[in-house]
């Protein structure tokens, strides 16, 4: 299983799409590993620049119909080689969504008004996340400030994480 | 209680259901191109598992990048040809033969009403229009479905949209997709297949079909789906007559699978288009739609006609007459891409080519290229494209360009006066 947590990057945006997550222009790659340096390149967020604000990071947070549009699993890919496992959102993209957990990454929704929470809180600051999967909770705490946060997962895509992704899953039961 | 025509073809289709409401379905067509199934072919090769579910249900084409572009593009090329090979796959689409994926495949018969087909390509919702349930997913699923021949999805809810009335002249299938798409949001039918039906998408032809379904996705749906009806069944005959006796019997067996009148549904929505216009998107996502009359007079810098949206033999047609004695204005570059080679073959025969030649435009071998700015029209950062193609995100014909998104009429007369401009067949 991946390790899951760590400093946060906040994305406040909705409907941030896998073209701006990994543009088409890097998708004639054919390892993981080369997406490395073009991770959100494209992204229309004021203010964000990719080669500071991705350093150290380990958590992605969104809002809504994150991880829309094409279909490339290049775009958890580009997260994963960054050390980005865990991604948390209002909702996703279907395919995006499925390719995380495929993945045996983990793409966690929320109620809006707990991410609206979040943001509020925790965006303007410098946060890290610790992940505790077994009792489906995490803790974002940043300085003196800390919330713990439930949330479901269900028992297909938590087993996907178990096994380390579709592939392994689906060799031993097909 | 009935079933929708998708709950249909998944209780046929149930392989596993490992919890909840998940459903490992197994798979009648698994499509596959040069961008999306490399990396799955050396996983399988990574894992001693280089070997197909059935060599006949694969098929596969070069269609993203074609002719290769730069060293990449032409490894991506050779690992596939490479494992078609070793895996004995008969259907492969290599350059001369190759079209783009959506167009092709549904040409040469692979789609069949009540179908299950997967590919590692969002716009794969567009083979809905044949009744089949056919959904876009990424390289895992794409690499678990060629070696076990099955998917895993959410049993799914479907929107039912009925659409009524009668499409204005000049109004095409395109219209009406972003107009539906602007009316259920980038995420309305997320995890949901839209079905369309109603008298306009009875009289509707296959390709027009394939253009409402093909973008679905954009309005975040697994896939879009059509009735299988005579239409479907004309289309189809060529591939089917050795297995029915007649249209009749084919018709009969394939409308066992339609929606029943008891279905239930996640929403009903009705639409009259009587009134509809020729509609553009005017921001960066696909929903930001408006009537042509209100971006009129917005310059651009390209057009482009093609892809898995509007590349078929009735769009250029569409945009010819259009373009038929005219010369695109100086300040544009024309490209156009007939999306297969069949498609090209019938415009060059129709006149349709040199229509086009005529006018000023570029015309390029069947490829997806420039709609995802990979080649054959990238955009300079601030250039604005008007384009027949599927997404208007931010940078995606090329970083820091525009895209709008049009029907190819629309696209064809804004070629001609260097601005968006409503077409000549469209007569308000």
């Amino acid at each position: 299983m991946k390790n899951f947590g760590g400093e946060i990057l906040f994305l406040d945006r909705s409907d941030i799409n896998t073209d701006e997550i990994i543009p088409a222009r890097y998708l004639t790659e054919i390892t993981k590993e080369a997406l490395k340096p073009y991770l959100l390149e494209d992204i229309k967020l004021d203010g964000f620049l990719p080669e500071t604000d991705l350093l150290n990071k380990k958590v992605v947070i969104s809002r809504s119909n994150f991880g829309c549009g094409s279909s490339r699993e290049h775009a958890p890919w580009a997260f994963e080689v960054n050390g980005i496992n865990v991604t948390i959102a209002f909702r996703y993209a279907r395919i995006f969504r499925q390719n995380m957990f495929n993945c045996g990454m983990l793409a966690i929704e929320l109620a809006e008004d707990v991410i609206d929470g979040i943001f509020n809180r925790f965006a303007d600051k410098k946060a890290s996340l610790e992940m505790d999967l077994e009792n489906s909770a995490f803790v974002i705490t940043s300085g003196s400030e800390v919330q713990k946060i439930e949330f479901s997962v269900s028992e297909f895509d938590y087993d996907l994480v178990k096994s380390g992704g579709w592939v392994n899953f689906a060799d031993k039961r097909y | 209680m009935g079933k929708t025509i998708v709950e249909k073809i998944f209780d046929s289709h149930l392989k596993d259901n490992p919890s909840g409401n998940i459903n490992v379905i197994s798979l009648d067509a698994v499509f596959c191109h040069e961008i999306t199934t490399p990396v799955a072919i050396n996983d399988l090769v990574m894992r001693g598992k280089d070997r197909v579910f059935d060599s006949a249900k694969i098929k596969v084409v070069i269609d993203h990048v074609t002719p290769a572009k730069d060293s990449k593009t032409a490894m991506q090329g050779k690992i596939l040809r490479d494992w078609v090979k070793r895996n004995k796959i008969p259907d492969f689409f290599d350059i001369g033969r190759n079209g783009v994926c959506h167009a092709i495949f549904p040409e040469k018969g692979f789609v069949r009403p009540g179908y299950t087909i997967i590919m590692g390509d969002s716009h794969t919702c567009t083979h809905g229009a044949f009744g089949a349930f056919a959904a876009g997913v990424g390289t895992t699923d794409l690499e678990v479905g060629i070696l076990k021949g099955v998917c895993a999805f959410i049993y799914p809810e479907s929107i039912k949209i009925n659409i009524t009335g009668k499409l204005k002249e000049g109004v095409f299938a395109k219209d009406l997709i972003l107009h539906i798409i602007s009316l259920l949001g980038v995420d309305g039918a997320t995890n949901k297949v839209v079905e369309f039906v109603g008298t306009v998408v009875d009289r509707m032809s296959m390709e027009e079909r394939m253009t409402l379904c093909n973008m679905s996705v954009e309005a975040g749906a697994t896939c879009g789906i059509c009735y299988p009806d005579e239409v479907t069944v004309d289309y189809l005959w060529e591939f089917i007559k050795d297995e029915f006796v007649s249209k009749d019997a084919a018709l009969t067996e394939y409308k066992k699978i339609i929606s029943d009148d008891d279905a239930s549904y996640f929403k009903k929505i009705d639409i009259n288009i009587d009134d509809l216009e020729p509609m553009v998107t005017y921001g960066f996502k696909p929903d930001e739609v408006k009537a042509v009359g209100m971006l009129a007079g917005e310059k651009i810098d390209q057009v482009y006609i093609g892809s898995c949206t509007n590349g078929r033999i009735e769009d250029l047609r569409e945009a010819a007459k259009v373009l038929s004695g005219n010369k695109i204005s100086d300040s544009v570059r024309g490209i156009v891409s007939p999306a297969t080679p069949k498609v090209f073959n019938m415009a060059l025969e129709e006149g349709i080519i040199k229509t086009f030649l005529d006018a000023g435009f570029c015309v390029t071998n069947p490829t997806c290229g420039a709609c995802l700015g990979m080649s054959n029209g990238v955009l300079a950062d601030g250039e604005v494209c008007a384009s027949t193609t599927n997404r208007n995100f931010n940078g995606r014909m090329g970083r820091g360009g525009m895209v709008h998104l049009m029907s190819p009429a629309t696209a064809a007369a804004s070629a001609i006066s260097g601005f968006i401009t409503n077409s000549n067949l469209y007569k308000g």
